[in-house]
C-alpha cells in the first residue's frame, strides 16, 4: 500500500493490536492515568493521522505526543514488538514542521545547537552556571523581579559539579596497563565531556586497566541524541556526520558512557541510510566491558548501593545483566535491588526543563524507591538520570550519593 | 445563563477531570476489540462515588448515555463507546484498596483499581487475588467484575464471580445500591457478568485466597494437536484437577517466540501444552507422577518441569503475551471465546482450522484446554473491508459451531458488540425478554452502556422499542 512506503512510521504503527499491555509500563499513563498519555493511546493517534481521522495540527495531538518521555519502556512490555520510539521520532519531526510550531522549533533547536552541541559555548555556560551557583546567585534570582519563566527554569538547572570535577579528557590514544587485549576508542559526548569528566576519566582507567589502547578523538563532539527526540532530524546530521569523521576506522568498539548517546547511536542507520559500520561498534561501556572481562582483580568497595536502570540503556539497548554483573564482581559491595528498577526517573533528556511538574511528580516515585532500598549510594549510567535524581535525592535530609558505574569500577582499580 | 452538558461535567469535577478535545476522544473509541469505534461525548475521570453518582444522575437529566471504562482491554467492545456520543466514565483514577482483612481473607478495593496490584498488595501476607486475565497487568477489578473475566487458573478457582463477594454501584436510575452476598438475595452474582449495562460499579468486595505451598509448572510439547488435546481430555477423566492447563498451537508459538515474551517453546511442535498443579505439598508431589505417566504415554516431543518461580513465570511468558503478539502477522486481531466440551477439543478445532481456510482467514488457537475455553485469534487488516467481514463471519461461524457441539459462545470475554448476534444461538426470544425486562430494573431508560449484549436484527421489537423511546441508537 502507497501510505505504507511513503510513512514507514505508519508502517510500525499497524503492528499494535491495541492489547493494553503498555498501559502500566507507561510512565505517563501511571501518573496521569489517561489513554492519550498512554503508549498504545498515542499510536493510536500517529496512526489515525496517517488515515487522515485527525489533522496534524490539533493542539491535542501534539499535546499528547509532546507528553511522552520517549522512555521506551512500552517497547520492553510490548508483546507484538512496536518500534515506539521509531514512531514517536518520526512524528516528533512532523509536528516540529508545522507553520504553528516552527518557533518555538527553531528555539528549542538553537539552544541545543548552542548550548549543548557547540563544545566551546556548552563549556562557557556550564562553568558560568557553576560560578552562578557558587556564588548562591540561583538563590538570589528567586528574589529578584526576573518574569516568572526565568525563575522557574533556574530552579529547576541541577547542580553543577566544581570545575576539578568537570575536566575533560585530552585527547589522544592512551596504552593499556598490561597486554593488549582490544582496541577501542571512547566516546566522550557533550555533558558527559563538559559535566562529567571525572566519570569519562574514570572510564578510560578501567579501560585501560582492562587491557585496552583507547583513542580518544580529538573533533568528536554531540551525538544528537536530543535533537532526534526533539524531531529535529535536520539539525543532527551534521553532528552524525561530524562524529563519523572523527572517529578512526579499524577499531574493535566505540565505547559510551551515557546510555541514551548509545542508544540513539547505536540506530543511526535507521534513518541516516548509511553509518553501519561507525553503530555496530558502538557499545555501551558497561555491555563492553562485561563481554571482554574486567582482566584485572577488583579489590574491595565496602559500600552497600542500589542500581538503577537508565531506560536507554534497558528498553533503549536491552542491557540490563551486564551492568549488574561487574558490581557483583567486586568484593564487599553489596547492591540492594530497587524497586521497579526500570521505571523511568522523568529527566528524560531535557523533558525536565519542558514538562517540569509532570517530570517531578514521576521523579518523586522514583526518589520514594530509592529511599525504600535504605541505602545511600545510586549507582546509574546516564548524565541526565544521574543529574535528575541528584537533584531530587538532594531535597532529602539524609546526604545521599549519585555515581556512575565507571566510578565506581574504578574505585576497585 | 444555562449551563451545556459538558460545563455541567466541569461543576462536577473540575476542569483538569473533564475532556472532550479531539486526541482524548479518538483515544476512548475503542478497547481491545477493533471490528467497532465510537468516539464518546465526552470523557470523565471521576475519584469518588458522590462523583459518579452526580455524572450518572446528570446523564438522566440530559438523555446521555453511559460507558464506565477500566483499562479498556475488554476483547469483546464491551468499553467501547456505544454510537450514541456518551459520557465516559473512566474510572483509572479510582484505585485504591480501601482495606482489607488478612484474617478474613477479603478486600474491599476501588473498582478502578488493577487485578495485579491488588496481589502485589496483598501478596505480603501470603495472599493473592486468583482470577488472573492475561490482561491482568492492565486490566481493572471493575471490568474485570464487568465481563466476569477468566484467566488460566479458572480451571481449578473458578472465575471473577467466584470470588466476589459484594459491589457497591450506582445504577441507571441514579441510586447507590449496595450488593453483597451476606445481605439479600444474590444481587451480586445479578451484577457480575452485567457488562456495565445495570450502572456503574464504584467499590468491589472480593475474596483472598491463600498463595499455594507448592507450585509445579510442566510444559510438554507435542507433534499433533490432537496429541495434546488427548492428554487434556485424560487429565481432566483420571480426576487430576491441575490449577491451569492451556494449549498454544504451532502460529502462535511462531510469533510468541519472535515477540520480548519468548519462552523457549519448541518451534518445531504443532502444540504447547502447560501445566499448573499447585496447592499443599504432599498433594502436588501426589499429582506430580501421574501427570508424568499420563504425558508419556501420549508420546509428547519434549517435556520439562520446575517448580522454580523465576523458571515458571518464563515458561508462563509466552502464554501471557500471546494476544499481543500475535500483532505481527496483521495489522488486527479479533479474539474469539467460545466453549466445548473438553472431549470435544481436537474434532472442533479440526473444524475450527476448516472454517478459517473457507474464509480464507489466518487463525492461530490459544487456549484454556482444560475447561474447553477456545481463543481463535483471527487475523486481519481493519481496512479491507472484505477481509473484515469474512474474519466476522468466520467468527460468527465459529461460536454456532461451538453451541452445535454441546458448549457456548463465550467464556470469559463477555458479549459486548461482538457477539450480540449470537446470543440467538443460545437464547431465544423468551429467555432475551426476560433478560432485557430484569434489566430495565436497574436501567429503566437504557442509557447505561446500551447496544451491547443484546441482538440487534430482527424478532426483538420490543427491546428495540423501549430504547429508542429514549432516542438512543445502539
Amino acid at each position: 500500500m502507497n501510505l505504507e512506503q511513503s510513512n514507514p512510521a505508519y508502517k510500525h504503527s499497524l503492528d499494535c493490536v491495541h492489547c493494553g499491555l503498555c498501559l502500566p509500563a507507561c510512565p505517563t499513563y501511571q501518573t496521569l492515568a489517561q489513554e492519550k498519555d498512554s503508549p498504545r493511546g498515542r499510536i493510536l493517534l500517529m496512526r489515525a493521522e496517517a488515515e487522515g481521522e485527525i489533522a496534524l495540527s490539533e493542539p491535542s495531538l501534539g499535546d499528547a505526543l509532546d507528553n511522552c518521555l520517549d522512555c521506551r519502556a512500552c517497547e520492553s512490555a510490548c508483546p507484538s514488538g512496536v518500534q515506539y520510539g521509531k514512531i514517536l521520532e518520526a512524528y516528533r519531526e512532523k509536528l516540529a514542521r508545522l507553520p504553528s510550531r516552527n518557533r518555538r522549533a527553531r528555539f528549542l533547536g538553537s539552544l541545543l545547537d548552542n548550548l549543548i552541541a557547540s563544545k566551546s559555548l556548552h563549556r562557557l555556560s556550564m562553568s558560568s552556571l557553576r560560578m552562578a551557583q557558587a556564588l548562591g546567585l540561583q538563590k538570589l534570582a528567586t528574589v529578584l523581579p526576573f518574569p516568572r519563566w526565568m525563575k522557574e527554569g533556574l530552579a529547576l538547572l541541577p547542580r553543577i559539579p566544581k570545575g576539578s570535577e568537570r575536566c575533560p579528557i585530552a585527547p589522544g590514544i592512551y596504552e593499556p596497563t598490561g597486554p593488549k587485549r582490544a582496541e577501542i576508542a571512547l566516546f566522550t559526548g557533550c555533558m558527559m565531556e563538559t559535566l562529567f569528566g571525572r566519570v569519562n576519566r574514570a572510564a578510560l582507567r578501567v579501560l585501560q586497566a582492562a587491557g585496552c589502547r583507547v583513542h580518544v578523538p580529538p573533533n568528536q563532539g554531540c551525538c544528537g541524541a536530543l535533537h532526534l527526540h526533539a524531531g529535529l532530524q535536520d539539525r543532527a546530521r551534521p553532528l552524525v556526520e561530524r562524529n563519523l569523521r572523527a572517529f578512526p576506522k579499524d577499531l574493535d568498539a566505540i565505547i559510551v558512557t551515557s546510555a541514551g548517546c548509545g542508544s540513539a547511536m547505536k540506530e543511526y542507520p535507521s534513518w541516516m541510510g548509511q553509518a553501519s559500520e561507525f553503530s555496530t561498534k558502538v557499545q555501551d561501556f558497561t555491555e563492553f566491558l562485561a563481554n571482554l572481562g574486567l582482566g584485572f582483580t577488583p579489590r574491595s568497595v565496602p559500600m552497600q548501593a542500589t542500581w538503577d536502570d537508565p531506560c536507554h540503556l534497558c528498553h533503549g539497548q536491552g542491557i540490563r545483566k551486564e551492568p549488574r554483573r561487574l558490581l557483583a564482581q567486586i568484593p564487599q559491595l553489596k547492591l540492594i535491588p530497587l524497586e521497579h528498577p526500570e521505571d523511568c526517573c522523568g529527566s528524560a533528556g531535557i523533558y525536565n526543563l519542558q514538562k517540569p511538574a509532570l517530570a517531578h511528580s514521576i521523579l518523586d516515585r522514583k526518589v520514594k524507591d530509592i529511599q525504600k532500598t535504605g541505602v545511600r549510594i545510586l549507582i546509574t549510567a546516564n548524565p541526565g538520570c544521574h543529574l535528575w535524581m541528584e537533584s531530587g535525592l538532594a531535597k532529602l535530609d539524609e546526604d545521599y550519593q549519585v555515581l556512575h558505574i565507571a566510578e565506581v569500577l574504578a574505585k576497585a582499580l | 445563563m444555562s449551563l451545556n452538558f459538558e460545563q455541567k461535567v466541569i461543576k462536577i469535577l473540575g476542569q483538569d477531570r473533564a475532556f472532550w478535545d479531539p486526541a482524548t476522544k479518538l483515544c476512548y473509541s475503542l478497547d481491545g476489540y477493533p471490528v467497532q469505534k465510537h468516539t464518546p461525548r465526552a470523557v470523565a475521570m471521576p475519584e469518588t462515588n458522590k462523583e459518579v453518582q452526580a455524572l450518572v444522575r446528570l446523564c438522566l437529566e440530559e438523555g446521555v448515555p453511559i460507558l464506565p471504562r477500566g483499562a479498556g482491554t475488554c476483547l469483546s467492545g464491551g468499553a467501547t463507546p456505544p454510537k450514541t456520543p456518551c459520557l465516559l466514565i473512566e474510572m483509572a483514577r479510582m484505585q485504591k484498596i480501601l482495606s482489607w482483612s488478612p484474617e478474613d481473607r477479603t478486600a474491599i478495593v476501588q473498582s478502578g483499581m488493577v487485578n495485579l496490584d491488588l496481589s502485589v498488595i496483598v501478596g505480603k501476607k501470603g495472599l493473592y487475588y486468583a482470577p488472573d486475565p492475561s490482561s491482568q497487568k492492565a486490566s481493572t477489578i471493575g471490568g474485570n467484575l464487568a465481563e466476569n473475566a477468566g484467566g488460566p487458573h479458572c480451571f481449578k478457582y473458578g472465575m471473577t464471580a467466584d470470588h466476589i463477594l459484594g459491589v457497591r454501584f450506582v445504577d441507571g436510575r441514579g441510586e447507590m445500591v449496595v450488593a453483597d452476598l451476606e445481605d439479600g438475595p444474590d444481587l451480586v452474582g445479578l451484577f457480575t457478568g452485567s457488562e456495565g449495562t445495570f450502572g456503574v460499579a464504584t467499590e468491589v468486595k472480593v475474596r483472598l485466597s491463600k498463595s499455594p505451598e507448592m507450585v509445579r509448572t510442566f510444559l510438554a510439547s507435542f507433534s499433533s494437536m490432537e496429541a495434546a488435546c488427548g492428554t487434556v481430555s485424560r487429565i481432566v477423566r483420571e480426576g487430576i484437577v491441575p490449577a491451569a492447563l492451556e494449549i498454544l498451537d504451532h502460529l502462535t508459538i511462531e510469533a510468541v517466540e519472535a515477540s520480548v515474551f519468548a519462552a523457549g517453546y519448541p518451534k518445531d511442535a504443532e502444540a504447547v501444552l502447560l501445566i499448573e498443579l499447585d496447592g499443599p505439598r504432599d498433594e502436588v508431589e501426589a499429582d506430580s507422577p501421574k501427570v508424568v505417566k499420563i504425558l508419556k504415554e501420549e508420546h509428547p516431543l519434549a517435556v520439562e518441569s520446575t517448580t522454580d518461580a523465576e523458571q515458571r513465570q518464563s515458561l508462563w511468558k509466552g502464554r501471557k503475551g500471546a494476544f499481543g503478539a500475535m500483532g505481527r502477522l496483521k495489522p488486527n486481531i479479533f479474539v474469539l471465546d467460545g466453549v466445548v466440551p473438553t472431549s470435544k477439543l481436537a474434532s472442533v478445532l479440526s473444524k475450527v482450522a476448516e472454517i478459517g481456510k473457507k474464509y480464507n482467514i489466518v487463525l492461530s488457537n490459544v487456549f484454556h484446554a482444560g475447561d474447553g475455553n477456545l481463543h481463535p485469534n483471527l487475523s486481519f487488516d481493519g481496512r479491507d473491508p472484505s477481509e473484515t467481514r469474512r474474519a466476522m463471519e468466520a467468527g460468527l461461524e465459529i461460536l454456532e459451531l461451538c453451541v452445535m457441539s454441546g458448549g457456548s459462545i463465550s467464556g470469559e470475554h463477555g458479549i459486548g458488540y461482538e457477539k450480540r448476534e449470537a446470543m440467538r444461538y443460545m437464547f431465544d426470544e423468551a429467555d432475551l425478554s426476560a433478560f432485557r425486562e430484569l434489566r430495565r430494573c436497574f436501567d429503566p431508560r437504557g442509557v447505561c452502556n446500551p447496544g451491547k449484549f443484546f441482538p440487534t436484527g430482527g424478532g426483538c421489537k420490543e427491546g428495540r422499542s423501549a430504547k429508542s423511546s429514549e432516542g438512543l441508537d445502539v
